[in-house]
């Protein structure tokens, strides 16, 4: 058994908690013991993205102190893992007694799918879900950790499903954290496109590995009144 | 002359471009083209990284010996028996410019591809020196006739669709209206031959300057940077300081990668290497060379060790056709010659970010930019980090603070945090209906001007998390 500690990220907490829920299960379907440290919040990702270095090191602070000993950790979440290990020896770069810490901790953080298959090798995990399902590959997953394959690869084991190509997959959809309310309409414009990508592709579901994308997916979704779904991969994989 | 007078209003500058429906058909048509012909002249290079690697290898040795290979490309210039002048700022670059051109008496200059003489302003001084100035590149000279600037580093006009060229055409040259590029093309060439003709000065930048041999390189597809630096009696180059390349032998590599990732060309079309004036028994060339070396803010932007890579960037337009907020925005939306994601590195460092300060927000940091970047120029760490100087300067919003501050607040602590929480339920009571929230209150409006927004789970994770444990799991 693999003991992993979940970081669940703050709006999977409180807004998608069948997403922490399904990753929970999955990682156990993989072989892993899970580990919830409560006194875990947020990663600090939209301080930091917004220039609010201060608040995001305090943020920062306490993701280090909480899973300093972690085996490994694991977020549903591409970029909650991409801001540990792409930024926090950043912010930690002045001050050597945090910095051998935070390097070490970014070494050991991994998106669900990347700790999955990279990680633990698996790609199936016994999981069906009878549904026509598109992929939209998260900017920060997608460039920062560099994950192509690994989510499409365990879709592609999931009994039932039926993958379709998502045009212009690579295109962001125009969330980008306070970027959809600080330019509202443009992020309004770029949803549009995104959305229309999907509708063309055919798919009843649309799937990614981060629920800050998706709930603005699907908010599009909804406002537009499309059948589409969005859904968390967690929760495909979870399916059974 | 006030160059840079008012704070860019990028976001009022964007909404006016979404409703432009006429910008947002053409870029919707040029962007993805573009976007198409770099990825596949990429691909097509096994060797596409290291080329990348050790571009920007070469322009980091440059910028950290800038003032040596300066120095030299000075004195080869000198030597080939040329002139080099030495502007601080765009004022300075100006007055060189227009005093020798009032000086020779030149009535009348053509010019050709420099996004330098744009950033100085210099058309509006030339012509106030008495002079009448003419872009010659197809795209900037419709730009010109339009009474607008470049709207893209290498595309100048590829926010106008061609029907709005027709239509100018007509209205400014009094032709019959022809709807065909290729007759478009036939009318602007007509025109500016007499101009090359004509003309006593030609105005170029420059895209690589070579240190060891002093030569000046440009690079095109019209061949009329070719005329513009020929025919005309004195030739006038501009440049910045960070155009500079030490050996001959650097130029294979960006010659590779700028017209791969400008418009996915395996190479331009014309590359002219021009070292030094017409030499006595030559039967063409000018007879005069200038070269005008450029600061304008370069040298501050190379002091600052999170900023200096910006210097590396050899202006191929890869992260503006890649950039999201650019493909709905357009360049002139940037309120600066510099647009796109290189723009908003750049404007706020030249220009001050107290003026652009919108800029380095203007994206959702999805790094396809520096994806693409041939010289690997870190634009999402930059934006970050103008980002952070602008909250440490106050340049941020009420709202913005505001908010990030509520955020940073309340996840703080799990007590915290969960007290929030507790608190959005009961407020979302008021406006949820059927799961989702159509309508947010200030500051959060934005969200649902576009979108529903998500409601807050009845039970939060870590509530189940410990129901499970008390399950004795």
């Amino acid at each position: 058994m693999k003991p992993v500690a979940l970081f669940v990220t703050c709006l999977v907490d409180q807004l998608y908690p069948n997403v922490g829920e399904a990753s929970v299960r999955v990682l156990e379907r993989a072989g892993c013991t899970v580990a919830f440290f409560e006194e875990q919040t947020c990663c600090g990702q939209a301080a930091f993205n917004n220039g609010f270095q201060e608040e995001a090191r305090v943020l920062a602070r306490r993701f280090l102190d909480v899973f300093a000993h972690a085996p490994a950790i694991v977020a549903p979440s591409g970029s909650c893992a991409d801001m540990v290990r792409e930024w926090y020896p950043h912010l930690f770069r002045d001050t050597p007694a945090l910095l051998n810490l935070a390097r070490s901790i970014a070494s050991r953080t991994y998106e669900l799918s990347e700790y999955l298959v990279r990680v633990l090798g698996v790609t199936d995990l016994g999981a069906r879900f009878p549904a026509t399902v598109t992929y939209h590959p998260s900017c920060h997953g997608l460039r920062g950790l560099g994950l192509r394959d690994e989510p499409l690869g365990l879709l592609r084991a999931v009994r039932d499903l039926r993958l379709v190509e998502l045009p212009a997959a690579e295109q962001c959809c125009g969330f980008g954290g306070f970027f959809s309310i600080k330019f509202a309409a443009l992020s309004g414009a770029m949803l549009s496109a995104k959305l229309d990508t999907i509708e063309a592709s055919g798919a009843e579901v649309v799937t990614a590995t981060d629920v800050s994308c998706l709930m603005h997916i699907s908010g599009g979704l909804s406002r537009r009144g499309s059948r589409v779904r969005a859904l968390h991969l967690a929760e495909i994989l979870a399916g059974s | 002359m006030m160059d840079h007078p008012t704070r860019i209003d990028l976001i009022r500058n964007i909404e006016r471009a979404l409703r432009d429906e006429s910008l947002q058909r053409q870029m919707g048509k040029a962007m993805p083209a573009s976007r198409r012909a770099r990825a596949d002249a990429a691909a097509e290079l096994p060797e596409w990284e290291s080329l990348r690697s050790t571009a920007a290898g070469i322009k980091d040795h440059v910028l950290a010996n800038l003032e040596k290979y300066l120095r030299q490309l000075e004195s080869q210039v000198s030597a080939l028996g040329g002139t080099v002048h030495w502007a601080s700022d765009a004022a300075e670059a100006r007055a060189i410019i227009t005093d020798l051109a009032r000086s020779r008496g030149v009535r009348r200059i053509v010019k050709s591809k420099s996004m330098t003489t744009e950033e100085i302003f210099l058309n509006p001084a030339l012509e106030a020196a008495g002079a009448s100035v003419v872009e010659t590149d197809l795209g900037e000279y419709v730009v010109q006739l339009a009474g607008e600037r470049p709207s893209h580093l290498i595309a100048p006009v590829v926010h106008k669709p061609t029907e709005e060229i027709a239509d100018l055409f007509v209205k400014k040259l009094g032709v019959p209206r022809y709807e065909r590029p290729e007759e478009l093309a036939r009318v602007a060439r007509e025109v500016l031959r007499a101009e090359f003709l004509a003309a006593e000065m030609g105005i170029t930048g420059v895209n690589f300057a070579i240190a060891e041999s002093g030569t000046l390189v440009i690079v095109e597809n019209e061949g009329n940077a070719r005329l513009t630096t020929t025919r005309p009696r004195i030739h006038m180059a501009v440049m910045g300081v960070e155009k500079v390349l030490p050996h001959l032998a650097d130029l294979s590599v960006f010659l590779r990668i700028l017209a791969r990732s400008g418009t996915g060309q395996r190479s331009s079309v014309y590359v002219s290497l021009l070292t030094g004036p017409r030499r006595a028994g030559e039967t063409d060339g000018p007879e005069e060379l200038h070269l005008i070396i450029l600061d304008n803010g370069r040298r501050r932007l190379l002091a600052d060790p999170d900023l200096r890579g910006a210097l590396r960037c050899i202006r191929c337009g890869a992260c503006q056709n890649e950039c999201p907020v650019y493909q709905h925005a357009g360049g002139h939306a940037y309120g600066s010659v510099y647009a796109g994601p290189i723009g908003a590195v750049l404007t706020p460092a030249y220009e001050g970010l107290e003026r652009a300060r919108d800029l380095p927000f203007a994206s959702t940091l999805c790094r396809a930019c520096a994806d693409v970047c041939p010289v690997k120029i870190d634009l999402p760490g930059m934006l970050v980090e103008l980002r952070a100087r602008a909250v440490r300067t106050g340049l941020v919003s009420w709202r913005d603070r505001m908010l990030l501050g509520a955020w940073t607040f309340f996840t703080g602590s799990p007590a915290r945090f969960m007290l929030a929480g507790s608190l959005g339920r009961l407020a979302q009571r008021l406006v949820a209906r059927g799961g989702k929230i159509e309508r947010l209150p200030y500051p959060l409006s934005g969200w649902t001007a576009h979108r529903a927004a998500p409601v807050l789970a009845s039970t939060p994770f870590r509530t189940w998390w410990k129901s499970r444990q008390g399950e004795g799991r």
